[in-house]
């Protein structure tokens, strides 16, 4: 072989290698990815039964029908789901504060305690809540020993619980891209900070939780359907007792927890690790079925039930397949808008952990 | 104001000291503590499930503490068609890595060391599923299943997605762990010592040598990273299965299946033993990676 021949060849080779690599796995997506999803698309413009065949009829009437229908479980869905991301903001952010600020030598194994539930099957750990929380297990035991709630009251069954599990559940979503967030910002920063006068921030602070804290109490109470909204007097007297300890918790976390460096600091920084975090979150718990059927009851449905029902108990693949559709269009939409603006970094920033 | 309040009545300075003294405490105190409760709350359901594997339940779902005993232990399979769903859990898990780690370990190498047309569209395509709900992938991979089921489909794909079985769910399996693989050797790759390829390129290796010689082992522990990470999704999983299983069992169908009628303990040794052995894993390979790094900071401190 003579050199200018090698020289016109290698170029080519180097071209086709990058292709070479890829395509074997992008096959494999699009053939079991993006050609189901078409497919999934098609079947929700479809009539017909799993025994007479499916006809494709465009039939969006499929998914005006699915919408009015299933009403409730969307809104479930939104709610829970949505409520659950917060609930783990609220847990994940000073744990990832915690891990990255205040870990020192144990950050290595904090972590790595963080990602130890995804090493058991989430089937098991969801039966794991179930065994706490159920009626004679420690918690209930515990807090009816104590004389703080009423004989009836239980948990299981509850949105309170299907809550409790969604938040557990994609907690460590939430911390790992915020811990990674959090531990790129640059120390001497909030050094520089403090140089400058940044101390506590006490009445912002303060005020900030307080607000922040009743705010918060007075969502979760309606939206876990604590408020009994049938007598007005018991409505207006729960949402003052509620936001009350809701606001003085609050301003106790804000007088003594938020400086400002924090604020104008740290805050401004992780931002980005919010993001993420709370997409990573949300995305799946809005899809999920599985903590609904084991801790949660028949009202509490989410979407994820129905889709599951319909298509491997009713063998409705057309609803099925719309309200599927309609759950993948909506965070495609979602991923476009965060992609844009905020860019794909952040979102695998957990695998770098 | 209250300075000057402080300033002249010693009792409020007093007063003021002991809640600067709370003020430091709760300083120091309040993020670790909560730091240790929370992660108090992730591993709890875990210590639930290792202690309840020693339960002897008074009915037949094991949700309610009996009494201490080892019966399941002893004979963690002894339960109708538990051992098979295992089995088949194993041989799945075991497959589809290998195949998930190969092809996901090819695109990572292809987008970090490329620069070409289509790289941009392509990392975005492989992200989306990491983002999409697994409700939806085992929805639609249950549609195109079944759609293939009508002829003339079913004899040009020779009846290999219908009826669903064992196959179905590899297939589903080997998709949701390629994009992790992605993710998680890319991360490794990135910081990849290039000078160290062309050395033995000046050095008269091929390409081929060259990454069997020297690419490849470096980036080793990136890719044991991801097999195991691919491993531990493809066991663990519960949802993708449950609409692409058909009428086979893995060990995460078979519990749901169970759930119903009674919960036996051997579930939670089952569970036990799969998650013991993941986080030896990770544990050996942690370690290992932190003595070859010593090793080597020990080499080039005196060489």
């Amino acid at each position: 072989m003579t050199s200018p021949q090698r020289a016109r060849r290698r170029p080519t080779r180097r071209q086709l290698a990058p292709y070479l690599l890829l395509a074997p796995g992008c096959l494999w997506l699009t053939l079991f990815f993006v050609l189901p999803n078409i497919q999934m698309f098609l079947m929700s413009l479809s009539e017909g039964s799993v025994k007479q065949g499916f006809e494709l009829t465009w039939a969006w009437s499929n998914y005006t029908e699915a919408i009015a229908r299933f009403q409730r479980q969307f809104g479930n869905s939104l709610l829970f789901g949505g409520l659950a991301t917060l609930t783990c903001f609220l847990v994940g952010y000073p744990l990832a504060y915690g891990i990255a600020f205040r870990g020192g030598r144990f950050k290595n194994l904090l972590l790595f305690l963080v990602i130890a539930p995804f090493f058991t099957s989430f089937l098991l750990r969801t039966i794991s809540w179930k065994i706490i929380l159920g009626e004679r297990g420690p918690f209930l035991s515990l807090i009816h020993g104590l004389g703080i709630v009423p004989d009836n009251f239980s948990i299981l069954g509850t949105p309170l619980a299907v809550v409790a599990g969604l938040t557990y559940e994609f907690l460590p979503f939430m911390v790992l891209p915020l811990y990674v967030a959090l531990e790129k910002i640059d120390r001497r920063l909030v050094e520089a900070a403090q140089d400058l006068y940044a101390g506590p921030w006490r009445p912002g602070g303060a005020v900030l939780g307080a607000l922040s804290g009743a705010a918060l109490a007075l969502i979760s109470m309606s939206v876990l359907g604590y408020l009994p909204l049938d007598r007005a007097a018991d409505v207006a007297s729960g949402l003052v007792t509620v936001a009350l300890i809701g606001g003085a918790l609050g301003a106790l976390v804000g007088w003594f927890l938020i400086s400002q460096s924090f604020i104008r600091v740290i805050w401004p920084l992780s931002l980005p690790g919010v993001f993420a975090g709370s997409i990573l979150c949300f995305i799946p718990a809005i899809g999920d079925y599985v903590n609904v059927e084991l801790l949660g009851n028949p009202k509490t449905q989410m979407i994820g039930n129905v889709i599951q029902n319909r298509f491997l108990s009713q063998n409705d693949y057309p609803t099925a397949a719309a309200l599927s559709f309609m759950l993948m269009a909506g965070i495609l939409v979602a991923l476009f808008f965060y992609a844009r603006f905020l860019g794909t970094d952040e979102l695998t920033a957990a695998a770098r952990v | 104001m209250s300075a000057q309040v402080a300033a002249t009545d010693p009792g409020r300075r007093a007063n003021r000291s002991w809640g600067a003294h709370i003020a430091r405490l709760v300083d120091r105190w309040a993020v670790p503590v909560f730091t240790v409760l929370a992660i108090g709350y992730l591993v709890l359901p875990i210590a639930v499930m290792i202690l309840f594997s020693f339960n002897d339940p008074p009915g037949k779902f094991n949700f309610v503490w009996g009494e201490l005993s080892l019966d399941a232990w002893l004979n963690p399979l002894g339960r109708l068609g538990l051992a098979s769903a295992l089995g088949t859990s194993l041989m799945v898990a075991f497959s589809a890595t290998i195949v998930a780690t190969v092809l996901g370990t090819m695109i990572a190498l292809g987008l970090e060391r490329y620069r070409f047309r289509l790289r941009g569209a392509t990392e975005t395509f492989i992200l989306i599923p990491l983002a999409t709900p697994e409700i939806v992938m085992g929805a639609s991979l249950l549609t195109l299943f079944v759609g293939t089921a009508q002829e003339p489909f079913q004899t040009l794909t020779g009846g290999l997605f219908f009826p669903l079985g064992t196959q179905t769910i590899l297939i589903a399996h080997i998709l949701f762990c390629i994009s992790f693989v992605v993710v998680t050797v890319r991360a490794r790759v990135a910081g990849f010592p290039r000078h160290l390829e062309e050395a033995a390129m000046d050095l008269g290796a091929n390409e081929w040598v060259t990454f069997w010689k020297v690419t490849f082992p470096l980036i080793f522990p990136g890719i044991m990273a991801a097999a195991l990470l691919a491993f531990s999704l493809s066991i663990d999983d519960f949802i993708v299965t449950n609409f692409t299983a058909g009428t086979s069992n893995t060990f995460p169908i078979w519990v749901w299946a169970s759930i119903r009628n009674n919960l036996p303990p051997q579930v939670h040794v089952i569970g036990t033993i799969i998650f013991t052995t993941a986080v030896a894993l990770v544990a050996v390979s942690t370690f290992r990676s932190l003595w070859i790094e010593r090793k080597a900071a020990r080499y080039r401190a005196e060489p």
